[in-house]
C-alpha cells in the first residue's frame, strides 16, 4: 500500500466538503474491496476518510410504503432485517449469495454499489487495462476472458461489475440518495452504473464530490415470486458467471408484471425492458421464458473463453422465470 | 521514510492525523494502546505490534480467512481492515477463547474430531466457527458448509471441521450456553 493519511468524518457535510476539497482522497467504510486494491497498488488514495461513524447505519419504513437501506448497513444486516427477510426477501438472497460471512459483516450498502470490477487485468498492473489506465488498452478482450461480458461491452472495456445486491436492487428499481456540495439528489439504480463506452475508467455516475446516503427500496418486493439463481464455479465465495434476478407480480397462470436483471454478464446489472414486456399478460411457460430470455440477451457477443456465457444466461433466465414463477415467497 | 516527502505524499489536508496514530483496541480482554501507520492492517497489528501471532496470514486479500477476528462479536477479516478503523473496539483472537487452561468447546470439538491437519488455517477457522455460532444460522450441516465457505482449509480438514462445528452447535443448543 501507499502511504496515505487519514481522517474521520462526523458528518455527511463534512465528508463531502473534504472529499470535494481533496482529489486525491477517497471514502472509506466497510473497506473490503479498496483495502484488496490498494494492496495491489490499483487504488492508490493519499488519504482516507473513514465515513464509519456518519449516521447512517439504520434500515427504516419509508412513508410511501417502501424501505430505506443507510449506505453503511452491513450486508449482514441487511440480508438478515426481519422488514427485509419478509418483503424483500430478492435482496436477501442476492446478498446471502455473495462474498463469505466475515465479508458480509463488514460490506456496507454503499460500498457494494462502488465495488469495482474483479477483472484479472485491471488488477493486475503490469498489464494494459483502460479501465485502471485510460488509453493503455483492454487486456481481456484478446486474452483469458471467461469471466468477461457480453453485453454492453465497448472496443475499450469488457469488464463486469461483480455485486450480487445491485442485480437485485436493479430488478426492483431501487433509488440512490446521493449528498453533494449542493445537496440530496436520487439516482434511479439504472442509471447508477454505467456502460463502458470510451470511459470505461467510470463505474458509476456518482460524482467525485458526492456520497451515497441510502438505498431506497420501493413499496413492491415482489415478496411472492422470485428467484436469484447465481451460477459459478463452485457453489459457495465465488462471483457470477452469471446470475439472475427475476421477479414476478402473477394472477393465477397469467404475468402481471415481470422484472428480469442479470448479474456477471455486463459493466452493471443488465436489464431490458422490452424483454420484461414480452412476459405481461402471458403465462408462465417455458416457451414464454425462452422468448423473454432470448430478447434479454438480444446483441449479446463473446469474446472466446467466455461464449458460453451467451447460451448459459438464457438457460438461466428460464431456470429463474419458473422457480419465481412456482415460488410462494420461499423456494 | 523522511517526514519531508511523507508530506508530499500525504498532502496537505488540514485534518489530517499525524503518521503514527494512536489508537486503544481491547484486545481479548485487555485495553491495549499502541501506535500504529494508517496503512497498519488489523492484523498486521495483532501480530506485529501486539505479538498475538495466533492470528495467521494467509492470502492477506480475504479469501482464505485465516485471518478471521471478532470485533465487537462479528467476524470480519482482520487483513482487510485498518487498525485505525477498529479504534475503541473489542477484539477476540484465538489467545482469547480458551479460559485460562479450560479449551473453548469448540477447541476442544477440534481436537475430538481431528478436524486439522497443519493447523495453518484452525485459528481463523475457529474464531469464524464462533461467529457463526452466535449469529445463530446454522442449523444443519450443508448451513455449516455455506457459512464457513470464508475459511478455506488446504490440507482438506472440511469433514471433520464442519463435525466439530455440528458437536458443539448441538452441545450449546443443549445447554443453553455458546
Amino acid at each position: 500500500m501507499n502511504p496515505f493519511s487519514y481522517t474521520r468524518a462526523a458528518d455527511v457535510a463534512t465528508a463531502v466538503r473534504e472529499v470535494a476539497a481533496d482529489g486525491a482522497a477517497k471514502f472509506i467504510a466497510g473497506g473490503t474491496n479498496l483495502i484488496d486494491l490498494m494492496k495491489e497498488n490499483v487504488e492508490r488514495p493519499a488519504r482516507l476518510i473513514d465515513i464509519n461513524r456518519l449516521p447512517l447505519a439504520e434500515i427504516q419504513p419509508r412513508d410511501d410504503g417502501g424501505l430505506r437501506l443507510g449506505a453503511l448497513v452491513t450486508n449482514t444486516d441487511v440480508a438478515y432485517h426481519e422488514q427485509v427477510e419478509r418483503r424483500y426477501p430478492l435482496v436477501s438472497k442476492a446478498i446471502l449469495a455473495g462474498a463469505s460471512a466475515q465479508l458480509r459483516n463488514m460490506a456496507t450498502v454503499g460500498g457494494n454499489l462502488m465495488q469495482r470490477t474483479r477483472c484479472c487485468y485491471f488488477y493486475d498492473t503490469a498489464t494494459p487495462c483502460n479501465k485502471r489506465e485510460p488509453g493503455t488498452g483492454c487486456s481481456a478482450i484478446t486474452g483469458f476472458n471467461k469471466n468477461h461480458a457480453i453485453l454492453g461491452t465497448s472496443e475499450h472495456c469488457i469488464a463486469t461489475h461483480p455485486s450480487d445486491l445491485c442485480v437485485a436492487l436493479a430488478a426492483l428499481e431501487a433509488v440512490v440518495r446521493v449528498t453533494g456540495p449542493g445537496g440530496e439528489r436520487t439516482i434511479p439504480f439504472a442509471d447508477f452504473h454505467r456502460l463502458p463506452g470510451d470511459t470505461p475508467h467510470l463505474d458509476t455516475n456518482l460524482r467525485t464530490d458526492e456520497i451515497i446516503t441510502a438505498v431506497d427500496l420501493p413499496p413492491n418486493g415482489f415478496a411472492e415470486h422470485y428467484a436469484y439463481l447465481k451460477l459459478r464455479e463452485r457453489t459457495s465465495y465465488a462471483f457470477a458467471l452469471v446470475s439472475v434476478a427475476a421477479a414476478l407480480e402473477m394472477d393465477s397462470d397469467t404475468i402481471k408484471e415481470a422484472r428480469l436483471a442479470l448479474g456477471g454478464v455486463a459493466h452493471k446489472p443488465w436489464r431490458e425492458q422490452q424483454a420484461e414486456a414480452l412476459l405481461h399478460g402471458q403465462s408462465a411457460s417455458r416457451d414464454n421464458f425462452r422468448r423473454a430470455a432470448e430478447a434479454l440477451l438480444h446483441g449479446a457477443r463473446g469474446f472466446g473463453h467466455n461464449d458460453f456465457k451467451i447460451e448459459l444466461a438464457k438457460r438461466a433466465v428460464v431456470r429463474a422465470l419458473g422457480q419465481a414463477a412456482a415460488s410462494e415467497g420461499h423456494l | 521514510m523522511s517526514a519531508p516527502s511523507d508530506n508530499a505524499a500525504l498532502g496537505t489536508a488540514t485534518a489530517a492525523l499525524p503518521l503514527q496514530l494512536p489508537i486503544t483496541l481491547t484486545v481479548n480482554g485487555s485495553a491495549r494502546q499502541i501506535q500504529v501507520a494508517s496503512w497498519t492492517t488489523l492484523l498486521d497489528a495483532l501480530r506485529e505490534y501486539l505479538g498475538l501471532t495466533g492470528t495467521k496470514k494467509g492470502c492477506d486479500h480475504g479469501q482464505c480467512g485465516a485471518c478471521t477476528v471478532l470485533v465487537n462479536g462479528r467476524r470480519i477479516n482482520s487483513c482487510l481492515t485498518l487498525a485505525v478503523m477498529k479504534d475503541g473496539t473489542e477484539i477476540t483472537t484465538v489467545e482469547g477463547l480458551a479460559a485460562g487452561e479450560v479449551l473453548h468447546p469448540l477447541q476442544q470439538a477440534f481436537i475430538d474430531h481431528d478436524a486439522f491437519q497443519c493447523g495453518y488455517c484452525t485459528p481463523g477457522q475457529l474464531c469464524s466457527a464462533v461467529g457463526l455460532i452466535r449469529e445463530g444460522r446454522a442449523k444443519t450441516p450443508d448451513d455449516i458448509r455455506e457459512l464457513m465457505s470464508g475459511n478455506l482449509c488446504r490440507c482438506g480438514a472440511y469433514p471433520n471441521i464442519v463435525a466439530a462445528i455440528e458437536q458443539t452447535l448441538r452441545a450449546a443448543k443443549q445447554g443453553g450456553a455458546r
